[in-house]
């Protein structure tokens, strides 16, 4: 019963397919993989937007907006009509095929990042043997769609604004890609299919998730904090939140083209966030062994959920980091921590399991993390203020 | 430790946001139109002219002294005396004001109007949702507008109101008290 | 010799063309990194999939920023009209490199079609067969990167 709820969809798609002539066969199957992820996703990004701004008013404070609809869940419905009716003004002096261009090529990439995931068991758009691969990039394809944006805008402050939002997607993408390099080094395979399943086992009622190894723990900090930079989202917003009322890279941009570009970046998120799920906290399988009779796509979007509600309470608790603090963090923190956690994989592979194994492993961590941070302080520690002229 | 101001700061949003849901003072909005906050007593918006009893023309307290009009920094108050005079609440005949204007559209709610009436005939009102759609007639406010019962005074600053009913009271016996006392000292 | 093979060829000279004969810099970039799509396309088509993809991860996520970085950062702005003398030059040059890879290709060993090229593979031929190569490319971008540096701090102290 169980096995039938979790392959629903699946045995749906067959059937579907089975029962649609042959010449058509193909072009079926393809279309039931993709129109799925084109429809949830979206979705799923439209409730984000309205479970963000409730939840980071209840943080500071108020309630969000509460007029359309039930608590006011139905203000995406509000937010598409107001986006979709407003005029599409494009700058006069500006490019016009490549402004056209970027949000569409920011949208292309951001579904193309969706065919690697896996939502479910025997749930995924294409199994290709180097999945990762793939998704990196993807996403190098991204950052050139916000180059692209900032450029046709003809406006100094977009072309600012584009020129910080690449650099940092670009300092940020070595750590991302070095810390799922040692996930991709335990599972020894690129395959996104194949590192969930490494990952799907239990021992007693522990799952076999890699973000329960010491490496892992420092992996899956690594990568959720490039994650953030990836998707500009506070802290790392600078390119957009630039002075705040200059919004960067999509000043120029209104209406549904502005409205593209959020889709974007939402997407964007969702699948980065999809895609550390995947490597680091074992995709669709459930967190203890006598909880897998829930379906595994549910276990996936639940993951999902609970790590977009750990993005928004960030967002709602720390200021943006400014240019300079945002490289340095990358280049002088990230990238050390991130190889001293491939180093921590290597041994963890080589040793015998046991608790020598965790602590010879999760002491170069602690040691590195202490002893960078220390360093990247400048070794001042940050002593009350005292402010002269108040008292 | 590195991180550890971050691990502060988000303890403190966590109790915010799930304070928001229980405690009153983690969730200070105040949905207004629908809910109101309570304005404390002494709230002052545009002035008003204060009428004992049920009649607005014939309680009138003001007698058309003309010292707000003097002393009104933006000038925005308009009076006309009346010819004719009418008994005020201690029953002497007062001068009473045939057109009293006041443009709230320059009024800068000092209260000094209130604060030089000897009679306490104008007293700042609370109302404050005063949209209208005519600049300047809506705005140029004429004595029926401006005439307000005294029980209305006592609704909205019942303390104050209380206080100058007691002074007005007070005035009034004493000049009931006088003519007895002239007639007891002419005899 | 199959359909995909014919697209994906046309858009890579298409690319590559527009590439030249643009006269924005920025629209040339964009066109090249189209070229270079192009080009991991037929990685794909042949069953290179790790170099197919690395095509894209370096090529257009590092090689063409790199080039855009360099164009904003100099302002160099439109390319002057290239001048009719100037394409005999440029003849000389390509008719003969052209003529040599086409001989190159029309006689060299053919490949074949679906090669075993796995991801774990290259690994190990890396780690075997090119471990030399691979440590002197590594110097290389080494001292590349320290050269970047070592230019930048000089920059910013002469600017002091």
């Amino acid at each position: 019963m169980t096995q039938a709820v979790d392959q629903v969809f699946v045995t749906l798609k067959h059937s579907a397919v089975f029962h649609s002539p042959t010449e058509l066969q193909p072009a079926v199957s393809i279309l039931l993989s993709i129109v799925p992820v084109l429809v949830v996703f979206p979705s799923l990004f439209a409730v984000t937007t309205i479970l963000e701004r409730k939840g980071l008013a209840r943080i500071q404070n108020r309630y969000g907006p509460n007029r359309v609809g039930p608590f006011g869940f139905l203000q995406p419905l509000a937010d598409g009509l107001k986006s979709l009716t407003k005029e599409d003004i494009v700058p006069a002096s500006a490019d016009k095929l490549v402004h056209f261009l970027a949000p569409l090529l920011l949208v292309m990439t951001a579904f193309l990042e969706y065919s690697i995931l896996p939502i479910g068991r025997n749930m995924i758009v294409a199994d290709l043997d180097s999945g990762v691969v793939f998704f990196f990039a993807v996403s190098a394809a991204m950052e050139l769609s916000i180059f692209m944006a900032g450029w046709s805008s003809r406006n100094k402050y977009s072309l600012l604004g584009a020129m910080r939002a690449v650099a940092q997607m670009i300092s940020y993408e070595a750590p991302l890609i070095l810390s799922s390099v040692c996930v991709i080094m335990a599972a020894g395979s690129l395959s996104t299919v194949q590192i969930v399943e490494k990952q799907a086992g239990y021992s007693g009622i522990w799952p076999h998730w890699y973000v329960l190894t010491p490496w892992g723990f420092g992996g899956f900090a690594l990568f959720m904090i490039a994650a953030t930079a990836e998707s500009n989202r506070s802290p790392f917003d600078l390119p957009e939140g630039e002075s705040e009322i200059i919004a960067g890279y999509f000043t120029e941009y209104s209406g549904f083209k502005f409205a593209l570009f959020f889709l974007g970046e939402y997407l964007g998120m969702f699948a980065i966030t999809g895609l550390g799920i995947t490597l680091f906290l074992g995709g669709w399988a459930a967190p203890f062994s006598f909880l897998t009779w829930v379906p595994s796509w549910i276990w996936f979007f639940a993951k999902l959920l609970v790590l977009i509600g750990v993005f928004i309470w960030i967002r709602g608790t720390l200021p943006r980091l400014r240019m300079d603090q945002l490289m340095n963090f990358a280049w002088k923190f990230m990238l050390p921590m991130a190889l001293v956690v491939i180093l921590s994989a290597g041994i963890w592979r080589f040793m015998p399991a046991g608790v020598l194994r965790w602590l010879v492993c999760a002491a170069p961590i602690l040691a590195g993390y202490l002893f960078i941070g220390r360093i990247l302080s400048g070794g001042q520690g940050l002593e009350k203020r005292i402010y002269r002229f108040a008292e | 430790m590195l991180g550890k101001g971050i691990a502060k700061g988000l303890a403190e949003t966590a109790r915010n946001f799930f304070g928001s849901f229980v405690a009153e003072e983690r969730l200070t909005t105040v949905q207004f139109p629908d809910e109101r906050l309570i304005q404390p007593e002494a709230t002052r918006v545009f002035p008003f002219l204060v009428y004992d009893g049920a009649d607005s023309e014939m309680g009138l307290r003001c007698v058309a002294c003309k010292i707000c009009e003097v002393e009104c920094p933006p000038k925005c108050i308009y009076i006309d005396k009346s010819a004719g005079k009418k008994p005020d609440y201690a029953g002497k005949q007062q001068f009473f004001p045939d057109k009293f204007d006041i443009d709230v559209s320059v009024c800068m709610s000092c209260q000094i109007c209130v604060e030089v009436c000897p009679f306490d005939a104008i007293k700042m009102d609370t109302a404050f949702e005063l949209s209208t759609d005519d600049r300047f007639a809506g705005l140029m406010w004429p004595k029926e507008r401006l005439a307000r019962s005294n029980s209305y005074y006592h609704s909205i600053h019942p303390a104050e109101a209380t206080e100058v009913d007691a002074q007005l009271a007070e005035k009034k016996a004493k000049a009931e008290a006088k003519p007895v006392a002239g007639a007891a000292a002419a005899r | 010799m199959n359909s995909p093979f014919f697209i994906l060829a046309a858009l890579t000279i298409f690319g590559a063309s527009a590439a030249m004969t643009l006269r924005n810099m920025v629209h040339c970039t964009l066109a090249l990194s189209i070229c270079f799509i192009g080009i991991a396309g037929l990685y794909l088509n042949l069953g290179a999939q790790f170099l197919g993809l690395a095509q894209v991860l370096v090529y257009v996520g590092a090689v063409v920023i790199l080039i855009v970085f360099a164009i904003l950062l100099t302002r160099s702005g439109e390319l002057p009209s290239p001048r009719p003398s100037r394409a005999v030059y440029g003849i000389i040059v390509a008719a003969p490199t052209f003529g040599i890879l086409a001989w190159a290709m029309l006689t060299g060993a053919t490949v074949p079609v679906q090669p075993q090229a796995h991801i774990d593979q290259i690994g190990r031929v890396m780690m075997h067969h090119y471990l030399l190569p691979l440590e002197i490319v590594g110097l290389l971008l080494t001292a590349a990167l320290i050269g970047a540096v070592v230019i930048a701090m000089e920059e910013k102290q002469s600017t002091k």
